[in-house]
């Protein structure tokens, strides 16, 4: 049967993979290209590239970094951040991307999903949602966390799905380098309301949080962390042992 | 040399540079002399099976791949380029595939167990079936149980003589298929890590004949 996939996460910025805690201060971390041979050799089942940057010299940057990457690294690389556009998927595809995740992008540009799913098929379109609980409800956050859009997240992710987004990813702001734990309560909103795979993003601090996600919530299909894989507190090939020892079912 | 078909539909870079990785020459072409002068052929594809039948045919390159396959040179069809090797496909009304291999191209849905996702997407395992003893030359570097990445709503069916793997998906989903110097993957081996980087390398080796 399927597996379910572990999915590290690398945030580029100036070429270099960064990870924030809750968003904020920034740290260093290393070589993208380096990273990437790293994890897939030790078992990630895909990978995902957030490109935080903002202008446009960056941008090349990054792209000259997913191209490397893509020439050594032979499984799923999702790319996101930035993609405003047909020309943007377009950008990113064609240096290696299979998915490509959109966020902002799609709040401002709302037939974007349908215009990207039309062209390059659902299971290129990845929808990405930055999610907090503001005054009770779940609201879906824009521009990296920093702005409240004031939608309704399930709707919005909902909305997203039935316009042809092929997998979700949830991002819970409330959880996310907290390092406390996935945010179960949210994504089984989330998992029951729509029929694609929804990747858990956000919280994950141990080896535990990854088994009670999957314990806990069947419905997922993988789950995404950053900063405990860079920083070498869990090791991927340790993390799957552990699971496989639970009879979850991962690609070892 | 190998001949990556471009007809217009999906991305070519990874399965360029997973070939390039293992050390093989692969061009990627529209032109029908390069490809008719390669050792052997990858025909790829993603997306909509009307729509790439459909630029298949416009471009001539169909004609281009049965010469291929009638000179006897090894042919891999991978994901919607192994589908395009069936007589018909299901999806979305109905449409005349090459013809290479007898059977149909049908949806997963309603056949899988309700609760299972479409598109079956992520990693699942071969289960390689034996024939006269041995398994097909292109899975001679890798075992029984091996993990592929798939990403498929539809799948082939009617053609079990002619299956060399299965992915359990609730119900046996047609992995790889061969017939003659054809050889088909609904997996991507390009993105299946060293597994399926290792299936590239024997197809690059496999003279194109039957067991």
């Amino acid at each position: 049967m399927i597996s379910k996939r572990i999915i590290p996460c690398l945030d580029v910025k100036d070429g270099r993979v960064v990870k924030g805690v809750n968003f904020q201060n920034l740290q260093d971390v290393t070589s993208p290209v380096l990273l990437a041979e790293r994890y897939s050799e030790s078992g990630a089942d895909e990978l995902v590239f957030y490109d935080i940057t903002a202008s446009a010299e960056d941008r090349s940057l990054f792209t000259d970094i997913l191209r490397q990457v893509a020439e050594r690294v032979f499984i799923p690389l999702t790319v996101g951040g930035g993609i405003n556009s047909l020309d943007d998927f377009d950008r990113v595809l064609k240096c290696g991307a299979d998915k490509v995740s959109v966020n902002s992008g799609a709040i401002r540009n709302p037939d974007l999903i349908s215009d990207a799913a039309a062209r390059y098929g659902s299971q290129c379109v990845v929808i990405s949602a930055d999610v907090r609980r503001v005054n009770g409800g779940m609201r879906v956050f824009s521009k990296g966390g920093r702005v409240d859009t004031g939608l309704d997240a399930i709707e919005w992710i909902k909305r997203c799905v039935d316009n042809g987004a092929g997998e979700v990813v949830l991002n819970s702001m409330d959880t996310d380098g907290v390092k406390g734990g996935f945010d179960l309560e949210m994504l089984k909103l989330v998992t029951d309301a729509v029929d694609v795979p929804v990747i858990a993003s956000g919280g994950a601090g141990c080896i535990k949080d990854f088994v009670s996600l999957f314990q806990t919530l069947p419905k997922v299909d993988a789950g995404l962390a950053a900063s405990i894989f860079h920083f070498g507190q869990v090791s991927i090939k340790e993390l799957k042992t552990a699971l496989k020892e639970r009879d979850i079912n991962v690609r070892l | 040399m190998i001949a990556i078909v471009d007809y217009g539909v999906g991305n070519l870079f990874s399965l360029k540079q997973s070939l390039t990785a293992i050390g093989a020459e692969a061009v990627v072409t529209n032109q029908p002399e390069t490809v008719l002068s390669a050792d052997r052929v990858i025909l790829p594809g993603v997306g909509a099976f009307a729509d790439a039948a459909k630029k298949l045919s416009a471009t001539g390159l169909s004609e281009v791949v049965r010469s291929v396959v009638d000179s006897g040179k090894p042919l891999l069809g991978i994901c919607l380029g192994m589908q395009l090797l069936f007589e018909t496909s299901y999806e979305f009304g109905e449409h005349k595939g090459l013809g290479l291999i007898p059977g149909r191209v049908v949806a997963l849905k309603e056949r899988i167990s309700p609760e299972l996702k479409i598109p079956h997407i992520g990693w699942n395992q071969l289960s390689l079936i034996e024939k006269s003893g041995k398994v097909h030359p292109i899975f001679n570097r890798i075992k029984n149980g091996d993990y592929v990445y798939f990403v498929h709503s539809y799948y082939a069916t009617s053609c079990d003589q002619y299956v060399i793997a299965n992915t359990d998906y609730s119900i046996p989903v047609t992995a790889a298929v061969a017939r003659g110097c054809i050889c088909g993957c609904q997996f991507h081996p390009e993105k299946s890590g060293d597994v399926g980087l290792r299936i590239l390398k024997s197809f690059c080796e496999w003279s194109g004949e039957e067991l």
